[in-house]
C-alpha cells in the first residue's frame, strides 16, 4: 500500500462519472451537500461507449422522468442531439417512446460543463483504489496516488471499468471500455471488506469509416420532422438534422461468420460472464435463428465532428480480420474500412440483491451503488440509479428518510424493485412490458407524477417548478372550460360528418365530443372559439389521453390501490427470518437474504408463497401488540 | 391480497335446510349487489337487518333467498360482510359461491376470516396462535392437493391456454418493445382470431370440463338393471342416507327419474333408467331411447344384479355394455340363497368394484357411497370438501379470465391501441397462472427473447 495522504472531506463521493455518476453527483450537489466526483479520466465524463443514442422503449420514459426529478440526462440530451424520433407513435400513449441521436462528443463536453458549473460539486481524476469501512460505515476512499477523502456517503458508479476486460476474437485485453484504463485494486478491496462480486458481459460494435461507406445502397433514416424535446423545460430547439441509415445482412454474411466461429470469443469458451439475452451478437443471432435470412442493420452517425459510424446490430468478439471480411459482404459496405473493431467486455458486478430500495449496501451503512456495477445495462437504466443513489446519499446526510419510487409512480421504480427483489441474472433492460402500470406510467405524464416530488426533496428548483405548476393551471382551467362549453348541434354535425362520427341530437359539451375515440383537438378548431391560445401540444395530448382512455387509466387506478395497501405495510429491516417456524425453509432464507421493505415487496421474492405472506402478517401483528402491551 | 373480499360457504354441506355463504372486504356490498333481486322493490337496506328476495345468475334464478348485510367496522372481520342464507343443498349453495367468485370475490383460505379479524384487532392475542397452525396445515395440504391437480387434465389444458396468451402478448409486446425490428407486427385480425379461439376453448373447458360439471350439474350416475332388480329401493335408500336434497326436474318422463343428493360434499345427479332392453313397444321405446343416451353420456354407472338368480339374456346383454365404463357392480339381494355365477361375474369386471347388498335389509348402502366415492377420486376429480372448493376456485378463475379476454376482444374490435388491449390479456394470464402458479412476467421475457430475433 502506498503512503495516503489526507485529502479533505466531503458529504458524499461519486467514484465514476459515466451516466450513473454524473446524475449521482449532480443530484447530491443540487440537494446542497458537498459532493466529489470522481473519474479514472476526465475526459471520459458521460461518455456514451456503445450506441450513440438516448431513449428508446422503456429507456424514453427513464429519461423522462429523470427529467422531471430534475436531474440532467434530457437536458443534456436536447443540447446535443442529431435527430430524434417517437417510436411507437402509431400505438397507444403508454408506449409512445422518445429517441434521439446523440452526438458522443457532444454530450460528454455538455456534461462535463454543465459538472464544472455545479455549485458544491467538486471534479477530480483520480482512479479509486480502496474504500476505507469502519465497524460496517463508510469512511471514505483511497486514490491510487494515495489521496485519502473523508466522506460520509459514498456512490459506487464504476461501469464496466472494475476488472474490465475485452474479447476481440483470441485477442484478450485487460482493459475497460473503449481503450480506457480498467481499475483492478478498487474490486480487491470491495472483496476484501465481503462484498461478492460477480462476472457480466457486454459487447459493442465496429465503428467504421463514413468515407468508405455507400450510401446508394442503403435506405436513408430520417428522423421526426416535428420532433419532441426530452426535457419538460424546452418547448423547441432549432436542429440541424443528420440521417442514419438501413442496410442489411444476407446469406455470404452468414456463411463469413459461421465459418469462423471458432474465432468468437463468446463460443471458444474464454468469456465466462453472462451476457444480455436482448443484445446478442451477430454470431448468437446467426446460430440461433437459423431460418432469419437477414439481419437488419442501422449506420448511426457518432457525431458531427467525426466520420466515425457505429453499426447497429452487429454487437461481436469475432476477430478483426472476420469483422472485416463479413462487413464487406454487406450492400453500401463493400468497401468498409473499421476504425474501431467491435468487442466484448466482460465486467465485476453486484448481484442487486445485497441493496436497499434506496440503493444503499445493506451492510455498509452511507455506501450506495448505481448503474452497470448493480447489473443494469444501458445509459439511461444508469442515469436513473444515478440520480436515486444521489439523492438518497444526499438525504441520508441530512438525515431525512430515503426516497424510493414504487412500481405504480414510475419506471424508475419498476427498474430498482426489479432489481432489489427480484435480482437478474443478466444485464438488465428497461422494457416497457416490465411496468404494470403503464397506462399511467406515460412519458407525457412524468411531471404530473414526480416534479412536486422533487421539489419537496429540493432537487428540483424554482425555475423548473414554475413552469410545472403553470402548466397544471392550464390544464385545470381547460378541463373546466371542456366541460363546461357547449357546441352547437348544427356546427357539431358537420364536423362529425366529415370525419365519419355518428351525429348528435342536441347541442353537446365539448368533453363529450373528446372522449370519442375517432375526435381530436385538431378536428374542432374551426368551432371551439373559445380555445385559449396557450395550449401547448403536450399538454393537447395530455387532455386527449386523459379523456379517451378514461375507463382503462381508472381500472388501472384500483389496480394501483390495492397495490399501495401491501406496500404500505411495513417490516421491519431487523425482523428475524429464520425464527419465524411458520414459514417455509425457503421462504425463510429468501427474505433473510433480501430483507424486504413491505409486504407488498416480499410477496415478489420468487419462493414466497402467499401463505408465507399470510404467515408474516399474523407475525407482525403480534409482534406489534406485544410491543403495546 | 389483504383487502380483496373473500367469500365461503359456511355451513356443513347436505346437512339442514338453510345454508349460509358469507363475503367479508371493501367489495362485500358491490358483489352481493349484482347477483341479488329484492322481492319488493321498495324495501331498503338496513345495517344488520334482513333483506328477502331471490339470487340470480344474470336471468336464471338460483335460489331464494335471506341476506343480510353488515357494515364496517362493527362485524366480525372490521370489514364489510354480507350473509346470504339460502336453501342448505349443495347446488345452491355452491351455485351461489360460485358466483361471488365471479363477480370479484375470492374464495377464502381456512381461517381466513378469524385471520381478518385478528388482523384487524377484532380478536386477542391468544388466537393468534392456531390462526398460524391453520396457515400451515392449509399449506401442507394446499401443497399435495396442488400436485394432484397439477398433474391433472385441466391443467394441462390450462397451461396450454396460458402458453398461447403469452404467445400472443409476447408478439404485441415485441411490436411495442422493439418497434425497428425487422418483425412482422401482428395485426389486429391476427389478435382477434387468436382471442376468440381462446375464448372458446375458455368455454368448452368451463361447460366440458368433469370438475366444472359436477360443481354445475352433479356427477351423473346411472343405475341400470334389469327390471325388479332394486333400483327404486336403491335409490330411495341413498336419498334417505344422504337426507338429500330432492329436486324435480321438469321434463322428466315417468320413465327416467333423475334426482340430487350429496354424498360427502359431492352433489351427484341419480338417474333410475326404464331398463336399456330391445322393445317392439313405441311409448315405451321413448323411454328407453332415452335411457339410453343416459346411459351413454353417464359419468358413473351402477349396475345391479340379482344375486339370488342366474344371469338372464338381458344381464348379458348389459355386462357387455358396462363393461370398459366406469361402474360399480351391485349383487343384491345378498340376504337370499345366491344362484348367480359369482366367478363369471368377477371374471368379467376384474377391475370394478363389487359390492354385497340387501335393500330390504339395508344392506351395503354405505358401501356404495364409498366406493361412488372412490370412483371420484379415482376419476381424478377430488372428493373431500376443500378440494372440492378448492375446483370451485379454479372454475371462478377460468370464468373470471374469459371476461377479460372478452374484453380484449372487444377493445380488438373496436381498434384500440394495442397497449389496453393487452391491459386484460394480462390480466386473464395472471388469473390463469395463479391455477398453474407461474408469473406473468417472467414467462413474458422468456418468450419474447426466445422467439424472436432482437438486438443491437
Amino acid at each position: 500500500m502506498i503512503r495516503t495522504f489526507d485529502a479533505g472531506s466531503y458529504d458524499c463521493i461519486v467514484v465514476g462519472a459515466g451516466h450513473a455518476g454524473c446524475e449521482a453527483a449532480l443530484a447530491s450537489a443540487r440537494m446542497g451537500i458537498e459532493t466529489l466526483i470522481l473519474s479514472i479520466n476526465l475526459d471520459s465524463i458521460a461518455m456514451m461507449p456503445c450506441n450513440p443514442s438516448i431513449g428508446g422503449t422503456g429507456k424514453g420514459h427513464l429519461v423522462k422522468e429523470i427529467d422531471a426529478l430534475g436531474g440532467e440526462m434530457g437536458l443534456n440530451i436536447d443540447r446535443s442531439f442529431l435527430q430524434s424520433k417517437m417510436l411507437n407513435a402509431s400505438k397507444g400513449p403508454a408506449v409512445h417512446s422518445l429517441r434521439a441521436q446523440a452526438d458522443k462528443h457532444q454530450y460528454h463536453v455538455e456534461m462535463k460543463r454543465v459538472l464544472e458549473n455545479t455549485e458544491h460539486l467538486a471534479v477530480k481524476q483520480g482512479e479509486v483504489i480502496a474504500l476505507v469501512i469502519e465497524n460496517k460505515i463508510i469512511k471514505g476512499v483511497i486514490t491510487q496516488t494515495g489521496a485519502h477523502y473523508r466522506a460520509k456517503t459514498v456512490i459506487l458508479a464504476t461501469g464496466t471499468y472494475l476488472g474490465g476486460k475485452i474479447f476481440i476474437g483470441e485477442a484478450e485485453i485487460l482493459s475497460g471500455p473503449n481503450g480506457l484504463a480498467a481499475s483492478y485494486a478498487l474490486g480487491d478491496s470491495m472483496r476484501q471488506e465481503g462484498i461478492e462480486l460477480r462476472r457480466f458481459k457486454t459487447g459493442t460494435p465496429a465503428r467504421v469509416d463514413k468515407r468508405s461507406l455507400n450510401f446508394d445502397k442503403m435506405e436513408v433514416q430520417w428522423g421526426d420532422k416535428e420532433y419532441e424535446l426530452f426535457s419538460f423545460m424546452n418547448d423547441s430547439l432549432p436542429l440541424d438534422e443528420m440521417p442514419c441509415w438501413l442496410t442489411y445482412t444476407n446469406h455470404h454474411t452468414h456463411e463469413v461468420i459461421l465459418s469462423n466461429l471458432d474465432k468468437s470469443g463468446l463460443f471458444t469458451g474464454s468469456i465466462e460472464g453472462t451476457g444480455p439475452r436482448y443484445c446478442p451478437s451477430i454470431e448468437t443471432k446467426i446460430l440461433k435463428f437459423t431460418d432469419k435470412e437477414r439481419h437488419q442493420l442501422f449506420i448511426e452517425p457518432e457525431g458531427r465532428d467525426t466520420n466515425e459510424m457505429y453499426v447497429q446490430g452487429m454487437s461481436t468478439s469475432m476477430a478483426e480480420d472476420v469483422q472485416l471480411a463479413f462487413m464487406r459482404t454487406i450492400p453500401g459496405l463493400e468497401n468498409v474500412e473499421i476504425m474501431r473493431p467491435a468487442y466484448a467486455i466482460e465486467y465485476d458486478c453486484i448481484d442487486p440483491q445485497v441493496l436497499k430500495l434506496s440503493l444503499e449496501f445493506k451492510t455498509v451503512e452511507g455506501l450506495f451503488s448505481a448503474g452497470q456495477f448493480n447489473g443494469s445495462s444501458g445509459y439511461e437504466e444508469a442515469a436513473a440509479q444515478g440520480l436515486i443513489a444521489g439523492i438518497n446519499a444526499a438525504l441520508k446526510v441530512q438525515n431525512r428518510d430515503a426516497f424510493i419510487l414504487d412500481r405504480s409512480e414510475a419506471y424508475i421504480g419498476v427498474l430498482i424493485d426489479d432489481l432489489i427483489t427480484k435480482g437478474t441474472d443478466e444485464p438488465y433492460r428497461m422494457m416497457t412490458s416490465r411496468a404494470e402500470y403503464r397506462l399511467i406510467l406515460r412519458q407525457d405524464n412524468a411531471d404530473m407524477r414526480l416534479t412536486e416530488k422533487g421539489y419537496a426533496l429540493g432537487i428540483v428548483k424554482e425555475d423548473r417548478y414554475k413552469r410545472f405548476k403553470e402548466k397544471m393551471r392550464i390544464i385545470d382551467d381547460e378541463m373546466n372550460r371542456l366541460a363546461t362549453t357547449n357546441l352547437k348541434m348544427n356546427d357539431v354535425n358537420i364536423i362529425l360528418e366529415a370525419i365519419g362520427s355518428s351525429k348528435v341530437m342536441q347541442s353537446i359539451k365539448i368533453i363529450e365530443l373528446l372522449k370519442r375515440p375517432e375526435i381530436f383537438y385538431r378536428h374542432l378548431v374551426s368551432i371551439d372559439v373559445t380555445r385559449p391560445a396557450v395550449l401547448s401540444k403536450d399538454i393537447i395530448k395530455q387532455i386527449e389521453v386523459s379523456l379517451k382512455y378514461e375507463g382503462y387509466i381508472k381500472k388501472q387506478l384500483q389496480q394501483i390501490d390495492k397495490f399501495k395497501d401491501l406496500e404500505e405495510r411495513k417490516l421491519p429491516i431487523e425482523l428475524d427470518y429464520l425464527n419465524i417456524e411458520n414459514l417455509r425453509l425457503e421462504a425463510r432464507q429468501k427474505l433473510d437474504a433480501i430483507k424486504p421493505a413491505s409486504i407488498g415487496q416480499a410477496s415478489r421474492i420468487s419462493g414466497v408463497s402467499p401463505s408465507d405472506i399470510s404467515v408474516l402478517l399474523v407475525y407482525i401483528e403480534q409482534m406489534r401488540r406485544k410491543k403495546n402491551a | 391480497m389483504l383487502t380483496d373480499t373473500i367469500a365461503a360457504i359456511s355451513t356443513p354441506i347436505g346437512e339442514g335446510a338453510i345454508g349460509i355463504v358469507r363475503m367479508s372486504g371493501s367489495d362485500s356490498f358491490k358483489i352481493i349487489d349484482q347477483l341479488f333481486r329484492a322481492k319488493s322493490e321498495k324495501s331498503t337496506w338496513e345495517d344488520k337487518k334482513f333483506k328477502y328476495g331471490y339470487i340470480f345468475d344474470e336471468d336464471r334464478l338460483i335460489d331464494e333467498v335471506m341476506v343480510v348485510k353488515m357494515h364496517a367496522p362493527n362485524t366480525y372481520t372490521r370489514e364489510s360482510i354480507v350473509e346470504i342464507n339460502c336453501h342448505g343443498g349443495a347446488v345452491p349453495l355452491r351455485e351461489i359461491l360460485r358466483l361471488c367468485l365471479k363477480n370479484g370475490a375470492r374464495l377464502a383460505d381456512r381461517g381466513e376470516f378469524t385471520k381478518r379479524a385478528f388482523l384487524n384487532g377484532r380478536i386477542d392475542l391468544a388466537q393468534a396462535e392456531s390462526i398460524m397452525d391453520l396457515i400451515q396445515s392449509k399449506t401442507d395440504r394446499g401443497f399435495d392437493i396442488a400436485i394432484q391437480q397439477l398433474e391433472g387434465n385441466l391443467s394441462k389444458k390450462i397451461n396450454h391456454i396460458r402458453h398461447a396468451l403469452v404467445q400472443l402478448m409476447a408478439r404485441v409486446e415485441v411490436g411495442i418493445d422493439y418497434p425497428e425490428e425487422d418483425i412482422e407486427e401482428i395485426t389486429y385480425q391476427e389478435i382477434q382470431n387468436d382471442l376468440q379461439r381462446t375464448s372458446k376453448i375458455l368455454d368448452d373447458l368451463l361447460k366440458t370440463s368433469r370438475t366444472g360439471k359436477i360443481v354445475r350439474e352433479g356427477l351423473k350416475t346411472v343405475i341400470i338393471g334389469k327390471p325388479n332388480v332394486g333400483k327404486s329401493s336403491l335409490m330411495n335408500a341413498l336419498l334417505k342416507d344422504a337426507r338429500a336434497i330432492v329436486t324435480d326436474i321438469p321434463g322428466t318422463t315417468r320413465d327416467v327419474i333423475e334426482e340430487f343428493l350429496s354424498i360427502n360434499g359431492i352433489p351427484i345427479k341419480l338417474v333410475d333408467t326404464a331398463g336399456i332392453r330391445e322393445t317392439e313397444d313405441i311409448v315405451e321405446k321413448m323411454g328407453v331411447e332415452k335411457s339410453k343416451s343416459y346411459f351413454n353420456t353417464a359419468d358413473l354407472i351402477i349396475f345391479m344384479l340379482n344375486g339370488s338368480e342366474q344371469l338372464t339374456e338381458e344381464d348379458h346383454v348389459l355386462i357387455d355394455k358396462v363393461k370398459g365404463r366406469p361402474a360399480i357392480i351391485l349383487v343384491n339381494k345378498s340376504d337370499l340363497e345366491q344362484n348367480i355365477e359369482i366367478d363369471y361375474i368377477k371374471k368379467q369386471f376384474e377391475s370394478h368394484q363389487i359390492i354385497y347388498t340387501s335393500m330390504s335389509k339395508d344392506i351395503g348402502v354405505e358401501a356404495i357411497e364409498n366406493a361412488i366415492q372412490y370412483m371420484i377420486d379415482e376419476g381424478g376429480t377430488t372428493s373431500t370438501q376443500s378440494e372440492m372448493v378448492s375446483n370451485a376456485r379454479h372454475i371462478a378463475l377460468i370464468e373470471k379470465s374469459q371476461l377479460h379476454v372478452n374484453e380484449a376482444i372487444k377493445a380488438t374490435i373496436n381498434r384500440l391501441p394495442y397497449d389496453f388491449i393487452e391491459v386484460d390479456v394480462k390480466e386473464a394470464i395472471e388469473l390463469l397462472g395463479f391455477i398453474t402458479g407461474d408469473s406473468v412476467s417472467s414467462d413474458l421475457m422468456n418468450e419474447i427473447f426466445g422467439q424472436f430475433c432482437l438486438g443491437k
